[in-house]
């Protein structure tokens, strides 16, 4: 199968800390994979360095040339200035950016696609709401909806249930099945093991180091589950260098 | 004193009644929707900052070629300008965040200023500079603050949307492919353009409170970005409006006039405008709506 996104020895850190420590394997087109992991393992981390936000300390990181711009990213809510007075409408219309830019007008078609999305995450008639004044889970369907009109081939979720209402968190996973089942290579960053032992076919355990990466039944193995817990390192400020290689 | 001849008299008998009332309409419409911009973005301050910044620059017009507008105008633009490039540049480079190395710069560009104007200018120059006089505008400066003011005005129309964005979702743009960065360049460039249209009216230290309280005060009248814009605006006009005439009749410097006008616009706003803290507070405890 063909690798959406290849690692091949990456190092990915701050301050010559690695965060990700030499990660090879890749993901596949079309795949649907959970990155979990204990605090501290680099999953947030992983995700900058595909968007392309942080430059590897090491080794290398490919975007199948298919995926190329093309690529969401749901932020953790925390990222987002929720007190700006913006309403569900154009925070859901900025998807369409990379069509339109800064000043091309939106047209009809557009228009249509924002209204299909807010329908999608039942989010009719709020329209012209705040966003700030929204409750968790409406804002996190505000952002999917976003991520509904961006279309993209390659979807990074960032704690997509975190602290959410049930009900939201299973309406916003049919949407997560739906893309798969369009072909969409969707990664999500998630904390649930039973969540997703249920809906995510792949799965990276990450500690620095994949764990374990494969298929879930497979990676999720009660004494993986275990040893991760203990395997969480800390930050040593007095760590020697890695050999680097030249590649 | 009637009201006629509290009101109308001054603007009708004295030419520099309505050049000062033409220059304070031209810099309410270019403030008002940047200090709003300012504010939603945490950024309050940052006009602050960079009013200061202006001043080396404004002094060496002053020392090239005297007291010469358009000479200090282009001085303080290209310091404005230069500290913005080199604050956002220490910001990427280094730990410091952009609002440290602002600080920084504003400190060493203020008393860099003072230092030249003081050098060759004396004290009345300098006071000038700091505060301005709108009373002294004549047509060149008039037409030197309208046109800046109108430029800055298309400047944000050219930045709005992905200004907004960015406000929301910062990061958002730059993950799109599409530098946040220069946005960010962009809107503090129009900061800039907009303090340097208000200084020979306002005076260097002045010009930010034009910008800044009605937007402040706008935050109690308005939810959306577009009517808070327009109450920043009619806000900051007013504060012109009968800063000046208080200036008039009362024998004060225009420019604090201006500003402390605004001022108590802002208190006035803060108590008793819808969002105030008498009737979010007071007069609707106890009550709620239905659904």
């Amino acid at each position: 199968m063909n690798s959406a996104i290849a690692c091949r020895n990456l190092t990915l850190g701050y301050d010559r800390h690695p965060a990700v420590h030499h990660l090879s394997g890749s993901f596949a087109l079309g795949s649907l994979t959970a990155i979990t992991g204990p605090n501290g393992a680099g999953k947030s981390t992983l995700l900058k360095g595909i968007l392309g936000l942080l430059p590897p300390l090491g080794g290398t990181i490919k975007i199948a040339d298919s995926l190329q711009g093309t690529i969401s990213y749901l932020p953790q809510q925390t990222d987002l200035e929720a007190d700006f007075p913006i309403s569900v409408w154009d925070a859901v219309t900025m998807g369409h950016w990379r069509r339109v830019g800064a000043w091309r007008s939106l047209g009809r078609e557009s228009h249509l696609q924002t209204q299909e999305a807010l329908r999608r995450v039942g989010l009719q008639g709020f329209e012209r709401r705040s966003v700030g004044s929204l409750s968790g889970g409406q804002r996190q369907r505000v952002l999917f909806a976003r991520l509904l009109v961006e279309d993209a081939a390659l979807i990074l979720l960032d704690e997509p249930f975190a602290a959410i209402d049930q009900r939201t968190v299973n309406d916003l996973l049919a949407i997560v099945q739906a893309w798969h089942a369009q072909g969409r290579t969707v990664l999500a960053v998630l904390h649930d093991l039973e969540q997703i032992r249920h809906h995510f076919p792949q799965c990276l355990y990450l500690v620095r180091h994949a764990l374990a990466w494969g298929e879930t039944d497979k990676v999720l193995t009660p004494e993986l589950v275990a040893h991760g817990r203990v395997m969480s390192e800390s930050w040593d400020e007095s760590a020697p260098y890695c050999f680097v290689e030249s590649s | 004193m009637t009201l006629y001849e509290f009101f109308i008299d001054p603007f009708a008998q004295f030419a520099f009644m309505r050049r000062a009332l033409a220059a304070c309409l031209a810099l309410s419409l270019a403030c008002g929707p940047v200090g709003i911009f300012l504010l939603l973005r945490r950024m309050s301050l940052m006009g602050d900052a960079l009013s200061h910044a202006l001043l080396p620059g404004v002094a060496v017009g002053f020392l090239i070629a005297g007291f010469s507008l358009p000479a200090m105008t282009i001085g303080g633009f290209i310091a404005g300008l230069g500290v913005v490039l080199l604050a956002g540049t220490a910001a990427r480079f280094t730990l410091l965040r952009e609002d440290a190395s602002f600080a920084a710069l504003q400190l060493i560009s203020m008393a860099l200023g003072v230092l030249i104007v003081s050098t060759k200018g004396g004290n009345v120059n300098l006071m000038h500079i700091l505060f301005g006089s709108v009373l002294a505008v004549d047509d060149q400066a008039l037409l030197i603050t309208a046109a800046i003011a109108s430029l800055s005005l298309l400047l944000l129309v050219f930045i709005y949307r992905p200004l907004i964005i960015d406000s929301f979702d910062p990061g958002y743009l730059q993950r799109s492919g599409s530098s946040g960065m220069r946005w960010q360049l962009l809107f503090l460039a129009t900061v800039a353009m907009d303090l340097v249209a208000g200084f020979q009216a306002m005076g260097a230290m002045m010009a930010v409170g034009i910008m800044m309280l009605p937007a402040i005060a706008a935050r109690f009248w308005a939810k959306e970005i577009w009517s808070l814009m327009a109450t920043s605006i009619v806000l900051a006009l007013g504060s012109g409006v009968f800063g000046l005439l208080f200036s008039f009749h009362y024998r004060l410097p225009s420019g604090p006039a201006i500003i402390l006008t605004a001022g108590m616009l802002h208190l006035f706003s803060m108590m008793f405008a819808p969002l105030g803290i008498v009737r979010s507070r007071l007069l609707r405890h106890g009550r709620h709506r239905k659904g």
